[in-house]
């Protein structure tokens, strides 16, 4: 790929970093990352997969932008109060690189529609607000081969693994093979969640997202990442994959997409 | 060491240029060039004349020659080793 001027300008700090150089910046503007979520996850992992170069991102969230949202989805503005997020956070990431193709969906995500949206993905960040998304995305993932950076918060805690079953690591169902009974998991709006805590663990998928794009450093595939702000301490745990597990196990008994109904109290809170 | 008869394949005019965009700007040359090709880079910004021949080797380059043409430019000749 050649680079204009500028483009070597924008670019010039991580490109002089060691095994980047014009092959890592052109795998960057070659990639497709979807982003299910442009929320307290989506937004700070968007800002920097499209500073980095990253050629297309995918914006899925039906949501609008609300006043409370602020706290912690800085793809928005006070004045984007009541626009669709995908639409605010398109207009934020294209000011920042006019360079990135910014995809959007405004559409609820489901069974029906997201194998055709991720397949023209390389790479997944889950940043999604509830159960039954996480669970579609895994097994969307599942099935379409596309590794899969999922992330989670809630009050000062976050979590964050790469699942990629069909590189050999465990899924998202080897270690929650079902979504929770509803109401046993507490919402944000119950919760709460500080908002820097959704900029460290969104951020985490970012950095994890070029990683497994420039193919350099250590997957987080096999490994799961708890995060507490207050004592300010990672913990890693090494995960495997479950031989029972019902998605990609020895004898699965998911072998299509799942929509499971929203309860009515999301149970946690990108 | 001798680098007299040795073939230059590109001649890369860095002159008014700075750091970091020198060494970029050499790295995306190299990246473009066959593998065993030497590239000629001239240079007037004097920190260029020691990083770029320091970074260019942290990636696995072969640095020929680091040599004054003037007395403000510099030439550096590097040879292309596919880098991983």
């Amino acid at each position: 790929m050649k680079f204009s001027e500028e483009q070597i300008h924008r670019y010039s700090r991580q490109m002089i970093l060691p095994r980047f150089g014009g092959r890592g910046q052109s795998k960057l503007a070659e990639a497709a990352v979807f982003i299910m979520g442009a929320g307290g996850l989506g937004s700070p992992a968007a800002l920097y997969l499209a500073a980095a170069g990253v050629g297309t991102i995918g914006l899925a969230d039906f949501d609008r932008v609300e006043l409370h949202n602020l706290q912690r989805q800085i793809l928005h503005r006070t004045p984007d109060v009541g626009l669709l997020k995908v639409e605010s956070g398109k207009k934020t990431l294209a000011s920042l690189n006019p360079e990135v193709k910014v995809q959007i969906y405004s559409e609820r995500i489901t069974a029906a529609n997201i194998l055709g949206i991720i397949k023209d993905y390389q790479l997944v960040l889950d940043g999604s607000d509830n159960f039954p998304t996480r669970f579609l995305v895994n097994d969307a993932c599942y099935f379409e081969k596309k590794t899969l950076i999922s992330g989670a918060i809630l009050r000062f805690d976050g979590q964050l693994s790469t699942f990629k079953p069909h590189a050999g690591g465990p899924c998202y169902r080897c270690l929650f093979p079902q979504p929770p009974p509803p109401g046993t998991v507490p919402s944000c709006q119950e919760a709460g969640v500080l908002g820097a805590v959704a900029g460290v663990i969104g951020i985490l998928q970012a950095s994890e997202a070029l990683k497994e794009i420039l193919g350099i450093g250590d997957s987080m595939a096999g490994r799961f990442l708890l995060f507490n702000a207050l004592s300010l301490t990672f913990q890693e745990v090494k995960i495997s994959r479950n031989p029972s597990c019902p998605l990609c196990g020895e004898k699965p008994s998911i072998r299509t997409l799942i929509d499971y109904r929203p309860s009515c109290q999301p149970p946690s809170c990108a | 060491m001798g680098t007299s008869g040795l073939q230059v394949s590109r001649e890369l005019n860095l002159k008014g240029k700075v750091c970091p965009y020198t060494f970029i700007e050499s790295m995306l040359a190299l990246e473009e060039m066959a593998t065993g090709e030497v590239l000629r880079v001239i240079v007037d910004f004097p920190p260029a004349v020691c990083d770029v021949p320091r970074s260019l080797k942290n990636e696995g380059y072969e640095i020929l020659e680091v040599t004054p043409v003037n007395p403000t430019d510099w030439a550096i000749l590097v040879k292309n080793r596919e880098v991983e």
